[in-house]
């Protein structure tokens, strides 16, 4: 059981697709700004990813590796297209908002890569969990940022008000800033330094390291010459 | 006529730039950027595919997908635009396959100086973002090429600068957490600050 606790957790916090594995980056920065937009988008990564690994595992053994690419991708392809059929006919206005991020989910590396690493040696079953935990991870960073922007960037949480705003005779002034896209760059960046702070392993080895500082010894200094007595 | 090619283009480069300001094809973005070798190879590499499947996609959507199109065969009241996305895959995946052949057979030399990055370009989201956003504008056939072209010159011009900044940057003596992966996205984040200073602008 445990084994399989942990495929489930492991990508959440050790082996998050976003932190670590520099996967499905570019999603996380378009749709963040509002709570709402970003948690359709994680339900509609967190399922493609489980079953496109769980479908491309079935057929793992029946796949000629050499056009296994081609495979992957349309079983993907014609996942997304029934995610974003479904949601353009139950939420029309969430996926406007989303433009063509859900049509991305096929080239988010998470989905390809768990197909590449992860699906294509193991069984349906486990494979499942593995795509699940993967989109939770991703899940978790998103709903982070998610929040972040728009706590900060409009004092509500999913339109619900958190922060009275001054111009409702509240204290808190919006912070526009927040809700600009490359702030999101710069949340992950601190996201990811947290991140590592705890779990120390993760830290890259630096190229070069800077040398300690050496005691300053000057040897023998250079004589000052003298303008007076030279004259020999 | 040509001033608007030239705005598209231009447009394409700077203020809607794929990497800075809708942020797509970042993975390769920012893991691909250590080297500026590298960055400029993929840039190419980018730049090609894009100029040739846009236009490519664009030629599918005006004449089989959309919503009427085929009236020339006599069927004009199908809509086949919901297998856009598998048909834009489709069509990415075989150009990226017939590039190669084509380059390994004719020009060895762009062949190997592009090397591994041709087959990595099928699953960069910059080039399926390309078609998908030539489909939201509503462009010409003429009109895509610019478009195709601007978008790939401008990913490229925007890797090889986070390349420079990064291959400076591995001298700096920053906190442990933030080497590598940490500080590269928060430079991202403040070269697209950067970049941001483009839009509005109205050409």
């Amino acid at each position: 059981m445990s084994k399989y606790t942990e495929i489930l957790f492991r990508p959440v916090f050790k082996e998050n697709p976003i932190a670590l594995q520099m996967l499905g980056i570019c999603s996380a920065l378009a749709v963040t700004s509002k709570l709402y937009p970003t948690l359709i988008m994680c339900v509609a990564l967190t399922v493609t990813v489980s079953l496109s690994n769980f479908f491309i595992s079935m057929i793992r053994n029946l796949t000629p590796s050499n056009i296994r690419i081609i495979v992957q991708m349309t079983i993907i392809s014609s996942l997304v297209i029934l995610v974003d059929q479904g949601l353009k006919a139950y939420d029309y206005e969430t996926s406007k908002t989303l433009s063509v991020f859900v049509g991305l989910i096929i080239t988010n590396c998470i989905v390809m890569g768990r197909a590449e690493a992860f699906a294509m040696q193991n069984p349906p079953g486990v494979s499942f969990l593995d795509g699940f935990g993967n989109g939770l991870g991703y899940s978790v960073i998103l709903i982070i940022l998610g929040t972040i922007r728009e706590l900060f960037g409009t004092g509500t949480i999913l339109e619900y008000e958190i922060f009275p705003l001054v111009q409702n005779g509240g204290w808190y002034v919006p912070n526009n800033f927040f809700l600009l896209p490359p702030v999101s760059f710069i949340l992950i960046g601190l996201i990811i330094w947290a991140l590592r702070a705890w779990q120390t392993d993760q830290i890259e080895e630096p190229e070069f390291k800077m040398a300690e500082n050496s005691p300053v010894v000057i040897p023998n200094p250079p004589p000052i010459p003298s303008s007076k007595g030279t004259s020999a | 006529m040509i001033e608007n090619y030239l705005n598209i283009f231009i447009n394409a480069i700077f203020i809607e730039n794929l990497a800075l300001s809708v942020f797509l094809g970042m993975c390769t973005f920012i893991a691909i950027s250590k080297k500026i070798e590298a960055a400029i190879g993929l840039g190419i590499a980018v730049i090609v595919v894009l100029a040739i499947t846009v236009p490519i996609n664009n030629l599918i959507y005006n004449y089989i997908l959309r919503d009427g199109a085929l009236a020339w065969a006599g069927l004009s009241d199908i809509d086949l635009s919901f297998v856009g996305l598998i048909s834009y895959i489709g069509v990415i995946a075989a150009c990226v396959q017939i590039l190669e052949m084509f380059l390994d057979k004719y020009v060895p030399v762009l062949y190997n100086a592009l090397g591994i990055f041709l087959p990595l370009i099928t699953v960069n989201c910059a080039i399926l973002g390309a078609s998908l956003f030539m489909v939201e504008k509503d462009l010409y056939f003429g009109e895509s090429v610019a478009y195709g072209l601007g978008a790939g010159v401008g990913w490229a011009l925007a890797i090889t600068i986070l390349a420079g900044i990064r291959e400076k940057l591995k001298y700096s003596d920053m906190p442990e957490g933030l080497q590598g992966l940490g500080s590269t996205f928060i430079i991202v984040g403040l070269m697209s600050f950067g970049f941001m200073s483009f839009g509005g602008i109205i050409l």
